[in-house]
């Protein structure tokens, strides 16, 4: 997909102005932030189990290679097949090939954020293999030729009427008379329209929530079913997934699951889990003939050992998103790629560089809330503080805010000088501002003053005041206490 | 008005012989120096009500914060340097925000990763880091203040004494004992107002909103006045609710809680 993180701001100021967006956002704003604090209230063990989830994904880290290849041969040995990609590239060719091989001519997918990083959808289409979204999110956005606003909630940025409008414009085979008000009759429009497309599809398309090393398993996690119906029915199952998705065992898989869906819709579990371990094996009633897995790296080896390794524990469940006062004010497209939000300003530049994403780790206030609530316990804004130290160091930033700081710092390091210069700055601009206590306009400050009104210092620094006061006391308790010598 | 301490508090502090006044460095944070020096003076108030020793170190500025912030460590780390000098000898250093106290409890010691004495320098003058209404309550055990003041308050939770510091509960403590003084809670007190140092005018556009709900919510709860402990943030905020025209009055809670209310809130002019 096309990059826009250069030109976030506008983006930004583009999402602030879209009305209906704003209207969408308002619910990310209530909704899953009171679900997830009920769900881990709930749960007396829940901070525990963010500490095992940290742990467990730690130590896979640490032996990712080992794991990678334990993982490789159980899935070998259940008659699947895997294949690595080391680019984005590799991973579309590789699949292409096996569409190829197997003739095809539709492909269904479910839910797959990797499936976006590497940009699949757009390359099958070229190649004339026809991609189905079976999430319902994730279908709205395809009719409308849009890419996910939000990692777990695709189509959050969507309102009713407006999927109303869609199912109308496309669904043309339909009574354009038919009923649409309640969001319930869309849904049943979408799922008897999606309900053909899996028995025509000649490949299913998942990615992973998790891949078990000790069985050589996939795990998807979904709420609608369409993923079960997509890898399930076709002949052949693809899964594209990136290589930090690696988890031991099924235990661990159990503690993080437990984390996973709370933190992410404040369900306890999501309404299905789906473990799948290789192709249909004789006398199994259904499954898939081949089973694929394209394991990706794109970038993510590179993380390994760098102050950005503890992202690659990230399980893509939104809470940071979700809990983000900039997301919630500009929604995930302005961020201009894949991952949006927090876990984004931190992975983005990971994978398409900083020099095209350096204002995604500046755009946050480190209110700290994402990583409050990460139930990998990932430190969201120290990892974005970690870019803009790189950002800083390659002379990224712009030259005003760089002179700015660098005339700042050479202030803050030279106390008495600093002391003497706001003195008589801040007197200045309290004499200034006394009449009306604010400033609606101050030269060099529009930054500040376009929005809000500028306080008045008091006038006088707290510094010289101090100064002034405690020299009189001491003054004072000085000439006290000699004149009560001379008078005794 | 003298703040009621309870004693006992100080894990330094020996159960024979009674303690010598803390001495504290009061840590004043730019802002408090330069725009709110009344802040500076309610906090010196609150800690020698308390029983405190209280000095103002000269060889300070600033946190480092923004430079911290900025992905600039070669000079966060100079400043830090400095600021821990500046407070060698003193038993603790107190600063009247959440946000500056979080830099120098949480932050100076991965500024000297690769030196491992400055580090351990580091470590120990964090660890005698507290927020002012923190250090008043947890550390000093004051449970109540003798201040009083007429009307109605809603407190905003500044992001990093809340989520760095896990103060909540004490601001609102002391709150309760101020007299005639009536808490109105606002939705989601603990939701960030946009401030964000440098980020508030680096994405203008993006912390406007982001106020604009934060003073939607602070009008809703029907409060006279707004309080927080961080400067910062109740400069973003009284800024954006005198651009609406709003009368809420915007002070930094240690002006209450020391009752030092005469001077005119934050971005009030001074009367006659």
């Amino acid at each position: 997909m096309q990059i826009t993180s250069p030109q976030f701001k506008a983006n930004a100021r583009h999402a602030l102005d879209d009305a209906p967006l704003q209207r969408a956002l308002g619910h990310v704003r209530s909704g899953f932030i009171t679900k997830r604090a009920t769900a881990a209230a709930a749960l007396p063990e829940f901070e525990q189990l963010r500490d095992n989830a940290r742990d467990i994904k730690d130590h896979v880290l640490a032996h990712l290679d080992l794991y990678l290849e334990a993982y490789a041969e159980k899935v070998e040995a259940a008659g699947g097949t895997v294949h690595w990609a080391e680019t984005a590239e590799d991973a579309r060719r590789i699949i292409l090939d096996i569409c190829r091989k197997r003739g095809a001519r539709t492909v269904t997918k479910g839910k797959s954020m990797i499936t976006e990083e590497i940009g699949l959808n757009a390359f099958l289409d070229e190649h004339s293999v026809a991609p189905v979204e079976t999430d319902l999110g994730e279908y709205i956005i395809q009719l409308r030729g849009e890419h996910p606003s939000h990692i777990i909630a695709p189509a959050v940025h969507v309102n009713k009427d407006q999927v109303e409008a869609d199912f109308r414009r496309v669904h043309t085979h339909l009574d354009p008379n038919r009923n649409l008000e309640e969001p319930t009759t869309l849904l049943g429009e979408a799922r008897a329209v999606l309900r053909d497309k899996y028995f025509q599809a000649d490949i299913g398309i998942t990615g992973a929530n998790f891949l078990v090393a000790e069985t050589g398993s996939s795990i998807i996690v979904t709420n609608e079913g369409n993923g079960d119906l997509t890898q399930i029915l076709p002949k052949t199952h693809v899964v594209v997934a990136s290589i930090e998705k690696i988890v031991p065992t099924l235990e661990d898989v159990s503690q993080i699951l437990r984390v996973l869906a709370r933190s992410a819709t404040g369900q306890d579990m999501s309404v299905y889990t789906t473990v799948s371990t290789g192709p249909k094996r004789a006398g199994d009633p259904d499954g898939p003939e081949e089973y694929h897995v394209v394991l990706l790296d794109n970038g993510r080896s590179a993380m390994l050992g760098t102050e950005f390794q503890d992202m690659l524990r990230c399980i893509r469940c939104g809470a940071c998103m979700n809990h983000c006062p900039v997301y919630h004010a500009v929604g995930g497209h302005a961020y201009g790629w894949v991952y949006p939000g927090p876990m984004g300003a931190v992975l983005t530049p990971s994978l398409i560089g900083v020099d095209q994403s350096g204002h995604l780790p500046n755009a946050s206030t480190f209110c700290g809330r994402c990583e409050s609530v990460c139930p990998m316990r990932i430190p969201l804004p120290k990892m974005m503080r970690h870019w803009r130290e790189r950002e800083f160091s390659r002379n990224l930033n712009p030259a005003t805010a760089r002179y700015g700081l660098a005339l700042w710092a050479f202030f803050a390091k030279r106390p008495a000088l600093y002391q003497g210069l706001t003195r008589l700055a801040m007197g200045a601009l309290g004499l200034i501002g006394r009449g009306r206590g604010r400033f609606s306009f101050l030269p060099l400050a529009g930054g500040w003053t376009r929005h809000r009104d500028l306080p008045a210092p008091q006038g006088g620094t707290f510094q010289a005041q101090w100064a002034k006061a405690r020299g009189a006391k001491a003054k004072d308790m000085r000439s006290k206490s000699a004149s009560g010598r001379a008078s005794a | 008005m003298t703040a009621t301490a309870q004693t006992g508090a100080q894990p330094n502090e020996t159960a024979q012989a009674p303690a010598a006044a803390p001495r504290v460095g009061l840590f004043v944070t730019c802002l408090v120096d330069l725009f709110r020096p009344s802040v500076g003076f309610a906090a010196v108030k609150l800690m020698e009500d308390a029983g405190c020793l209280v000095e103002v170190p000269a060889a300070q500025t600033c946190c480092g914060q923004p430079a911290f912030n900025s992905g600039d460590r070669k000079d966060a780390r100079a400043i830090a340097e400095q600021t821990i000098r500046a407070f060698e000898g003193y038993d603790y250093v107190v600063a009247p925000s959440g946000s500056c106290a979080g830099m120098l409890k949480k932050h100076y010691e991965e500024l000297f990763d690769d030196d491992a004495p400055a580090r351990e320098r580091a470590a120990a003058f964090s660890a005698k880091v507290f927020e002012l209404v923190s250090f008043l309550t947890d550390v000093l055990g004051v449970t109540g203040v003798e201040a009083r003041f007429q009307g109605s308050a809603t407190y905003h939770d500044s992001c990093s004494g809340l989520r760095e510091l896990g103060i909540s509960r004490q601001p609102r403590k002391l709150l309760a004992s101020v007299e005639g003084l009536e808490l109105k809670e606002m939705r989601d007190p603990d939701v960030c107002c946009g401030f964000g140092g440098t980020f508030c005018v680096k994405y203008p556009d993006i912390s406007n909103k982001i106020v604009e709900e934060k003073t939607r919510t602070i009008r809703e709860s029907g409060a006279g006045m707004l309080l927080a402990g961080d400067l910062g943030c109740l400069m973003n905020m009284a800024g954006k609710l005198k651009r609406e025209g709003s009368a809420i009055e915007v002070r930094h809670v240690a002006e209450v809680l020391a009752g030092m209310t005469d001077q005119p809130a934050i971005g009030e002019k001074r009367q006659g």
